[in-house]
């Protein structure tokens, strides 16, 4: 096979080599267990434990203290969202959300609903932006808890974070987002955005797999989940378990290294995003963006192709590793739930490919992912029937199949 | 996805891949799916005289494993009468293909594809002969 090129970086990312260096000395020499106060194992432990919290904090505008590690981000949700519900059960049984979120936000809502929980799926529009009106009204006594996340894994549209914070703060409901393809990418400020919960993943940002954070706000107001996790009370009792060093030493680097150039980055990343978009919507017709044309993540590319299937295409251009959330893999034939939220047309769902880039995708790689993508998706609409009723000036969508 | 050398082949390299034309007396067409389901099978057969099939075409809009089995179903096709075309099932495609079992409903789209064909071709036949008998009848002046 020729050389692969690696565009799924929003499913996960290669470790960065800073990273692994950073995390080897806790794998090996200074293996303590942080919570052993007796010894300079664990004393040297700590210390790494402690840096990662600052580091991660500092990209938050957080305290370090109000950083709990987590082993990823579906812990996290998980934690937030039933560990709120149980706690102020007693406040109100009325969780928010929206279809689009990741199966980590969307399965623990689903789980409440079934324990006497009601749940509120909020409109998206087509770009996948909620409406803010409609969240506001949507709000009433009984509601604790907002969850949308900032940036869509599938599809990049980013939502309008602050104002969402400003509202729930106005109506004294807690907010949580999950910030696992923004953390380290787009500036986050949990105070300015009125943040109470957020979760991330060290693995989406060139970290380790199997670790991640939660922000748990300390003051005003002050939030305190139920633990998931019951045991030793390490992590203010929110997340009993040994630490994960290595992996949280891994997270902190991860997280400062993003920190320290995410502008440049960003425009690097925008600027590719923007060349693999115009490169292949220059060379074929009847391509479509999924998700908002500005307001997205610098990484996220998401097209439909029209007439052509995704998988069929992925497997053309088989050195190039992307996603299509909407292959139709299973018995059920059902294309991406969050490209039906967005109400994208059942053919263009099938026919779309997410790109995701990353820190060591360079334009060349773009430049022969163009060359290459648009020489598949020409070559299978030529073996494509709808392709053809198209060149005759049929449209697909108003023939009457028939389903086998 | 852990395909056999021979999918890979027959997606990479399909065979009959094209187009009779429909309104052709010898031609039968089966277009089987929807756009909304992922997956369309147009599968065309020409006989010569009332006997073997001497031509199959086939286009999908699907993924590689139901490109692969349209393209096995044309080859399987030729030289076969209409009822030994309707012999192909989907179960032989799939074990010739090493299809997984999730994509194993790929190739009912080419079984079903086939019967709609043959389907067809013998819908045309039928008429065909019953206009031949219609216009041998004396019209009266
Ligand atoms: C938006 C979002 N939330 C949650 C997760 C789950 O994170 P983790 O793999 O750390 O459990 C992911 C990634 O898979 C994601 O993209
Ligand atoms: S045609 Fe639907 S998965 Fe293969």
């Amino acid at each position: 096979m020729k050389k692969r090129i690696y565009l799924d970086n929003n499913a996960t990312t290669p470790l960065d080599p800073r990273v692994l260096e950073a995390m080897m000395p806790y794998l090996t020499d200074k293996f303590g267990n942080a919570a052993s106060r007796d010894h300079s194992f664990g004393w040297e432990a700590l210390e790494a434990v402690d840096r990662a919290r600052e580091q991660v904090a500092a990209l938050l505008g957080a305290e370090p203290r109000e950083i709990i590690f987590t082993s990823g981000a579906t812990e996290g949700n998980n934690t937030v969202i039933k560990g709120l519900a149980e706690m102020y059960a007693d406040r109100g049984r009325h969780i928010i959300t929206q279809p689009t979120e990741h199966k980590a936000v969307i399965d623990p809502c689903r789980y409440l609903d079934k324990h006497d929980y009601r749940i509120t799926m909020l409109g998206v529009d087509k770009y996948g932006r909620i409406d803010l009106n409609e969240l506001r009204d949507t709000i009433t006594d009984g509601t604790i808890l907002v969850s949308i996340m900032h940036g869509n894994n599938e599809i990049g549209t980013l939502q309008p974070i602050a104002e969402i914070g400003k509202i729930c703060k106005e109506k004294g409901v807690f907010f949580h987002t999950d910030v696992c393809q923004t953390f380290g990418k787009v500036p986050i400020d949990v105070q300015e955005m009125g943040i109470d919960l957020l979760t991330l993943s060290a693995h989406k940002i060139h970290g380790p797999k199997g670790v991640g954070a939660m922000y748990v706000r300390r003051k005003n107001p002050r939030v305190r989940p139920k633990p998931l996790l019951h045991g030793g009370g390490h992590e203010r009792g929110l997340r009993s378990g040994t630490l994960n060093v290595p992996g949280i030493v891994g997270l902190g680097m991860a997280a400062e290294l993003c920190g320290r150039d995410m502008a440049t980055e960003s425009k690097r990343l925008t600027g590719l995003r923007d060349r693999l978009r115009d490169g292949i919507m220059s060379g074929l017709d009847m391509i479509f963006l999924n998700g908002h044309p500005t307001e997205r993540t610098p990484s996220n590319l998401n097209l439909a192709f029209a007439y052509v299937e995704a998988e069929a295409l992925m497997m053309g251009f088989k050195e190039i590793a992307a996603s299509s959330g909407s292959a139709c893999t299973s018995a059920s034939l059902q294309p991406s739930y969050v490209l039906r939220a967005l109400g994208v047309d059942d053919m263009l769902a099938h026919g779309s490919i997410r790109f995701s880039l990353g820190r060591f995708n360079t334009a060349d790689e773009i430049d022969h992912v163009i060359e290459r993508v648009i020489a598949v998706v020409k070559e299978k609409r030529e073996i494509s029937p709808l392709y053809e009723m198209a060149q005759k000036g049929i449209d697909p969508r108003k023939v009457e199949w028939k389903v086998h | 996805m852990p395909y056999s050398e021979k999918l890979v082949d027959y997606f990479e390299n399909p065979r009959n891949v094209g187009s009779l034309d429909e309104d052709d007396a010898d031609v039968g067409t089966g277009t089987i799916g929807s756009p909304i389901c992922g997956d369309v099978m147009k599968l065309q057969i020409r006989i010569n005289g009332h006997e073997k099939i001497v031509e199959a075409k086939f286009k999908t809009f699907g993924c590689a494993s139901a490109i692969a089995s349209g393209s096995l179903a044309t080859e399987w096709l030729m030289g076969r009468s209409l009822d030994e075309a309707l012999e192909i099932k989907n179960a032989n495609i799939a074990k010739d293909l090493e299809l997984p079992p999730e994509k194993v409903h790929c190739s009912v789209l080419a079984e079903d594809a086939i019967r709609d064909a043959v389907n067809d071709l013998r819908e045309k036949m039928k008429k065909a002969a019953e206009v031949t008998e219609q216009t041998a009848e004396p019209q009266p002046s």
